[in-house]
């Protein structure tokens, strides 16, 4: 007999118990969808994290001086307080280490604190207040979309000037300009003479909800003690210009916290690789834990199709009979069987295939989990379903050849 | 009166009109501690176009000589010739391809897929002939045509009538021209009326030259037979003729 005819066979049985076949595929239906929407969110994820979450919060050949690190992922306490203990980046140490560097770079400080952003009669609740120098704008990417950023000289004089995020003009200045009217911000008035390029979010959170004055405003009594930066942010024009302003900057502050060779750095340098490597970590962990789902419902899948195909087998063994005297050969037999065991489990592929990609597009349509589809894993998917009918119907279809045609006709 | 055909030795080669000749066949089942003789020695020859019926007893072996001439089974020793080749050491495969090319079974509960239309269950041996579907599909209209179901081939078996439903299984048996139909209690799950017509087709299909081979235990079915082979314990005990 030939294949075709088997797969025809076995389709018109599949039609005729539509009830059981439907039970049959229900593991590999489940295994397939389930490796296609963990896919799209891994690979999602992926996309997310190197492109918008390492670029936004450190930024690309940015490097950042901090006391401790800012993305801090699973932390000990022992490690925490020893990072408390560290001392602070001064003012001074911020400028002498801008100096101190040779490379052509750019630099900014930055200190952050949540609070919130008061208009005549509306209130922003625990928006990020940021005081930074004047190429704070320039490194984060942050365009401005109506007035300007504020000036050097601004930034030296402290002038209770600020630039704002869409969020809160839409908030505090709906369907009004927002530009030299005042929002109050740890009681005190700023002028808003900017609003920066709308943000968009990341994992759900808005990245419009800030406000950015210079760093020696009276903003600096609300993110720090006095003379204290949390950072100071360097962006370089190249990876290797960027490891070169590192060593520099290492240097500088070395000297300067009079630090012994056998010491340890009491700082940090962070670059968007430390994410980036928490990320892989994750990652990693997702790689080893998803296809071990997907393997134990596809496994599962498979015993649920031979068990259902030694029923059919059973059920079937007077018909089984009768085809061997019609002079089937065992290869006939096992072909059919094959051809109906792997007719469900791509049925089961199939549906699953069709159902994971619904899944990816409901959540990359719904935040704050990002998918993207792989196309890589709808063939993967089929595969897999495919194989794993196969795999399932080999032993029953191989009893089911084996069969002595006299005593499977003799079968009541 | 055909003559009687000569005394057959092992190392001979059967006559070009022996369909089926058998030789000290014997069948012996292991049923664990004990063996259980079904055959005991059984030689028979069937010419070209006969039209024989086997009888005897349940637990007389006829069974068992039904499968082995069916090459359902193979014989523990002895020969046995089937249209001029022997068949009796062939394996599974060879068997399967000698069932499918020589042989139409007959059985008395038909034995026809439920969920297939009457074309198709005739189909089936052609199918496993690795014959294209169209040639198929006019080859089982024709066999259809033969036993008088024209007018029947979309049916299913549950539309159908105990009769048409052994006519359409004797369409299967013939439908690839088989050198013997073999027929197994044909008329058991059939009333009286519906017997004789479908022995009235077995008897059409003898005078169109068909060798007919049948088991029954039923005395008025085999009478439709020209020869009445009987067994009893695993050996023939009468082999009568009767004159046409």
């Amino acid at each position: 007999m030939p294949l075709f005819e088997a797969f025809r066979l076995a389709l018109q049985t599949l039609r005729a118990q539509k009830l059981k076949s439907t039970f049959a595929f229900i593991g590999v239906f489940i295994g397939v969808m389930f490796l296609i929407a963990a896919w799209s969110i891994v690979n999602g994820m992926n996309v997310y994290m190197t492109e918008k979450f390492a670029g936004t919060i450190i930024g690309v050949n940015t490097f950042h001086l901090r006391r401790r690190p800012d993305f801090t992922p699973n932390v000990s306490d022992s490690l925490w307080r020893a990072w408390a203990r560290r001392p602070r980046i001064t003012f001074t140490d911020a400028r002498e280490v801008a100096q101190g560097i040779s490379t052509p770079v750019i630099t900014a400080w930055e200190s952050s604190a949540t609070r919130d952003i008061e208009g005549r009669t509306k209130v922003v609740r625990d928006a990020q207040i940021t005081g930074a120098t004047e190429r704070y704008f320039e490194i984060k990417n942050l365009r401005i979309a109506q007035g300007r950023a504020f000036t050097a000289q601004e930034v030296r004089s402290g002038a209770p000037v600020v630039v704002i995020g869409y969020d809160v003009v839409d908030r505090l200045f709906p369907d009004r300009d927002p530009i030299d009217k005042t929002v109050r911000i740890g009681g005190r008035p700023y002028r808003v003479i900017g609003v920066t390029e709308r943000q968009g979010k990341l994992f759900g959170f808005s990245l419009d909800r800030f406000a950015v004055a210079p760093a020696l405003s009276p903003i600096q009594n609300l993110v720090n003690p006095p003379g204290i930066v949390d950072a100071l942010i360097v962006k370089a024009p190249s990876l290797p210009a960027m490891r070169e302003a590192m060593a520099e900057a290492e240097g500088v502050m070395r000297s300067r916290r009079h630090l012994r060779p056998r010491q340890d750095n009491n700082f940090v340098l962070e670059t968007a690789e430390g994410v980036l490597e928490f990320w892989a970590g994750i990652q990693r962990f997702l790689f080893i834990v998803g296809p071990g789902i997907v393997l134990i419902s596809l496994v599962v899948g498979g015993i649920v199709i031979m068990n259902i195909m030694l029923m059919s087998v059973a059920e079937r063994t007077r018909e089984i009979g009768l085809r061997k005297s019609l002079g089937a050969r065992r290869m006939d037999i096992l072909r059919q069987f094959l051809a109906e065991s792997a007719a469900i489990a791509a049925a089961g592929g199939g549906f699953g295939v069709l159902a994971g990609v619904g899944l990816t597009v409901l959540l990359s349509a719904a935040p704050p989990l990002p998918a993207a589809l792989s196309p890589l894993s709808i063939v993967l998917g089929l595969t897999l379903g495919t194989v794993v009918g196969v795999v399932a119907g080999v032993y029953p279809a191989s009893r089911a050849a084996r069969l002595d045609p006299i005593t499977a006709l003799r079968q009541e | 009166m055909t003559p009687q055909p000569q005394e057959f030795r092992t190392g001979d080669t059967p006559l070009p009109d022996i369909v089926i000749l058998t030789h000290k066949l014997t069948r012996t089942y292991d049923m664990g501690a004990e063996q259980v003789h079904a055959l005991r020695g059984v030689s028979v020859q069937i010419r070209r176009n006969e039209y024989v019926a086997i009888m005897g007893p349940s637990g007389s072996g006829k069974s068992t000589l039904m499968n082995l001439i069916g090459c359902l089974d193979t014989p523990s020793e002895g020969e046995y010739w089937l249209n001029g080749q022997q068949v009796s050491q062939l394996g599974d495969d060879a068997l399967a391809r000698i069932r499918n090319k020589e042989i139409g079974f007959v059985f008395q509960t038909f034995n026809l897929l439920p969920r297939a239309t009457a074309l198709h269950n005739v189909e089936l041996p052609l199918i496993y002939a690795g014959l294209p579907a169209k040639a198929r599909r006019a080859q089982a209209a024709d066999a259809l045509d033969r036993v008088g179901l024209a007018d029947r081939m979309t049916h299913r078996p549950n539309e159908l009538s105990g009769g048409q439903r052994q006519r359409v299984a004797i369409a299967r048996a013939l439908v690839n021209d088989p050198s013997i139909l073999l027929a197994d209690e044909p008329t058991g799950n059939l009333d009286s009326a519906t017997s004789s017509e479908i022995m009235g087709l077995f008897a059409d299909l003898h005078d169109q030259g068909q060798t007919v081979l049948m088991v029954t235990h039923e005395q008025d079915i085999a009478a439709h037979a020209a020869r009445v082979v009987t067994l009893l314990d695993g050996l023939v005990a009468t082999d009568q003729r009767r004159a046409a």
